[in-house]
């Protein structure tokens, strides 16, 4: 064990001991906390940033574990890196960095203990994934549940404690359901170390195997909850859209933890070589992915403010991403964590932009805007107005933020929303390689489909807002933006990008992950050392 | 005492349910409480039913595993509780201000009409 190994715990250690330090600096004086949390959220960048290169200069499978305390895995704790952790790990400390900036405007001085909970809830996060044991994973979901209550809270009104209400008892409920689901698991099977249970999976005897079934289907409805799948969805675009603008940014990831650990979990536990349980549930978040993504379609369709309109898209992200991950096809799967990067980023980015261009907008205006549409209402009794009126800096930065974050969303070229689409298309399309015939199911036929109208609705959607926004307003009102407000959208836009300039760099290392996923045996190897699997490893 | 615990844990559970399905903000916190102790219980279950046989191995005398019972569960219930207790005890708060706010106790922050 050499220093490095020990940076694998500091993305946990980091923020705990930040967010402690918070809780003692005095409410009052706000440019010492800012600052803490600046830093603290800076090195973690860097440190996440260092992971991924770490994870990344790793033979072809392998992982990086870190027994806690030195006690060996299965009877110890530990934390495991490879591609996919390092992955989250970078996109969560990018967002957090994003949003964290866009709450120094005025945010931050809402309400008492942002920054503390703001450090709890990157702990959460980073623990749910780096964690390779299923109650770790559960205490871990629990700290970053605890600090979203907090954070959704924050800045209180009315509404936000509402939403708020409903959006913890969905969640409590679903953490019951977790724990359920794990000591079904652990009844059964005597571990919950997610390596060691890939290993005894086989040897569960015929009579069990029903139970340890249940387990894992009430394990994989609680992540289904917070990934928010139809019909366990309804909480989803009130709750986001009632949180403050830099909370509902971050909270973009949240869904992303529920859709990581379904990933993990199904190509760890019921991959191509699980025998009798291979494929486990994989209709299930096919057939749900499927009826997100159209639940998701109508809803944007039907949003009458960008608020709901964001959350809706998240929610055709998540759908996308389980019915790719139910499809369980190495090129699909690296398809689906590239697009999974662009979507977050550009989710997040658009939940910063709505404040902003909510600014600029009067009340209501966005439900006028459904209305008039709805009507086909004449509006332009603008004759006299030929020569136009010059649109001023502000707005126009905010309209290009904005149609970057439309074209990103609804996977229109030039941007990284249409690699991301395209890789996965071509993936679900070419199951047997490019260029080599083979049989379509039916369902990547509908797969497809959804996912190209859902582009459109969203296409269709935004245009409406945009036009009424920039193009044609009532009234012309220059909203005003500070600079740390437009440097993080523009950072988020900058970095889809780059993903988009950066694509093949990116999807190199995706296909790394999804390689990776689909033969466990090198994580399993990692995590158990002296196990077959680990001599089966250094065999090759 | 199998028959008895699972009975137990159903009745539980079942009322739980039917707590969380209300309307009034309380009985979805009594809901939930409910359905945390019955979680609880199921844990603990899942170590396997033994009488007598202490968790936590004497030092000294040769060990026979036999004689002990799983220390796990018990590990993971008493996480459990605690991480229960503190998430509805903040629940509760949001349900205070919940009431303040909006002046009712209906979960969706206002009396249904009719």
């Amino acid at each position: 064990m050499n220093w490095l190994q020990h940076l694998l715990v500091a993305p946990i250690l980091l923020p705990l001991a930040a967010g402690a330090a918070l809780l003692l600096v005095e409410e009052r004086r706000h440019t010492v906390k800012a600052a803490l949390n600046i830093g603290a959220t800076a090195a973690l960048l860097v440190i996440t940033a260092f992971l991924v290169r770490l994870a990344d200069s790793a033979t072809p499978d392998a992982a990086w574990s870190y027994p806690l305390g030195a006690w060996p895995a299965p009877f110890g704790i530990v934390l495991v890196l490879d591609r996919l952790s390092a992955m989250m790990l970078l996109l969560t400390s990018v967002l957090a960095a994003a949003s964290l900036t866009f709450s120094m405007a005025r945010w931050h001085r809402a309400g008492p203990h942002f920054h503390s909970l703001f450090q709890f809830l990157l702990m959460g996060l980073n623990g749910a994934f780096l964690t390779g044991d299923l109650f770790n994973l559960f205490v871990f979901f629990e700290v970053l549940l605890a600090a979203s209550y907090g954070l959704l809270l924050h800045g209180t009104s009315a509404f936000r404690v509402r939403t708020g209400l409903h959006y913890i008892v969905v969640n409590l409920a679903a953490s019951l359901l977790f724990l359920i689901g794990v000591s079904l698991i652990y009844g059964v099977t005597g571990t919950l170390n997610m390596a060691d249970l890939a290993v005894r999976l086989p040897l569960v005897a015929d009579g069990e195997r029903v139970l340890f079934e249940a387990g894992a289907a009430v394990l994989g409805v609680a992540f289904l909850v917070k990934a928010g799948v139809w019909p366990l969805c309804f909480w989803l675009p009130g709750a986001y859209m009632a949180a403050a603008a830099p909370v509902a940014a971050i909270f973009a990831v949240l869904t992303k933890v529920g859709v990581y650990v379904l990933l993990r979990l199904t190509l760890l536990l019921f991959g191509s070589g699980a025998g009798e349980l291979s494929g486990f549930g994989s209709s299930v978040l096919l057939f749900g992915g499927l009826a997100t993504i159209a639940f998701g379609t109508f809803g944007i369709l039907a949003s009458q403010t960008l608020g709901r309109l964001a959350g809706h898209s998240l929610l055709v992200s998540s759908g996308t991403l389980l019915a790719a991950v139910a499809m369980a096809d190495a090129p699909v799967v690296s398809g689906a964590l590239f697009y999974m990067v662009s979507s977050t980023l550009s989710v997040a980015a658009l939940y910063l932009l709505i404040e902003l261009v909510e600014r600029a907008q009067q009340p209501g205006a966005d439900v006028l805007a459904v209305t008039m549409e709805a009507y086909d209402e004449e509006m332009d009794d603008a004759e006299e107005e030929e020569l136009g009126v010059a649109t001023p800096g502000a707005l126009a930065l905010l309209g290009v933020c904005f149609g970057c974050s439309a074209l990103l969303l609804a996977g229109l070229p030039p941007l990284s929303g249409f690699v991301a689409k395209f890789a996965l298309l071509s993936a679900a399309f070419n199951p047997a390689g490019l260029g080599e015939a083979a049989a379509i199911a039916w369902t990547t036929w509908v797969f497809a489909a959804l996912l190209i109208l859902s582009g459109l609705a969203v296409l269709i959607a935004m245009l409406r807002t945009g036009i009424r926004t920039f193009w044609a307003p009532l009234e012309v009102i220059v909203p005003r933006v500070l600079v740390v407000e437009a440097a993080p959208v523009a950072l988020l836009i900058g970095l889809c990008l780059a993903v988009t300039v950066e694509a093949g760099e990116l999807m190199r290392y995706t296909d790394a992950v999804a390689r990776s996923l689909h033969a466990p045996t090198g994580y399993i190897g990692r995590v158990l050392p002296g196990s077959a699997a680990d001599a089966a490893e250094a065999d090759r | 005492m199998e028959l008895t615990l699972s009975a137990a844990i159903g009745i539980i559970t079942a009322s739980g349910i039917w707590l969380l399905l209300r309307p009034r903000t309380y009985q979805v916190i009594i809901g939930l409480s409910l359905l945390s102790y019955a979680v609880n219980l199921f844990i603990f279950g899942m170590g396997r039913l033994r009488t007598g046989a202490p968790p936590v191995l004497e030092t000294g005398a040769a060990v026979d595993p036999a004689a002990y019972t799983d220390p796990v569960p018990q590990a993971l219930v008493l996480t459990a509780i605690v991480i229960s207790f503190a998430t509805t005890a903040l629940f509760l708060v949001v349900l205070l201000a919940a009431r303040g706010l909006t002046g009712s106790d209906h979960v969706d922050g206002r009396e249904p009409h009719g």
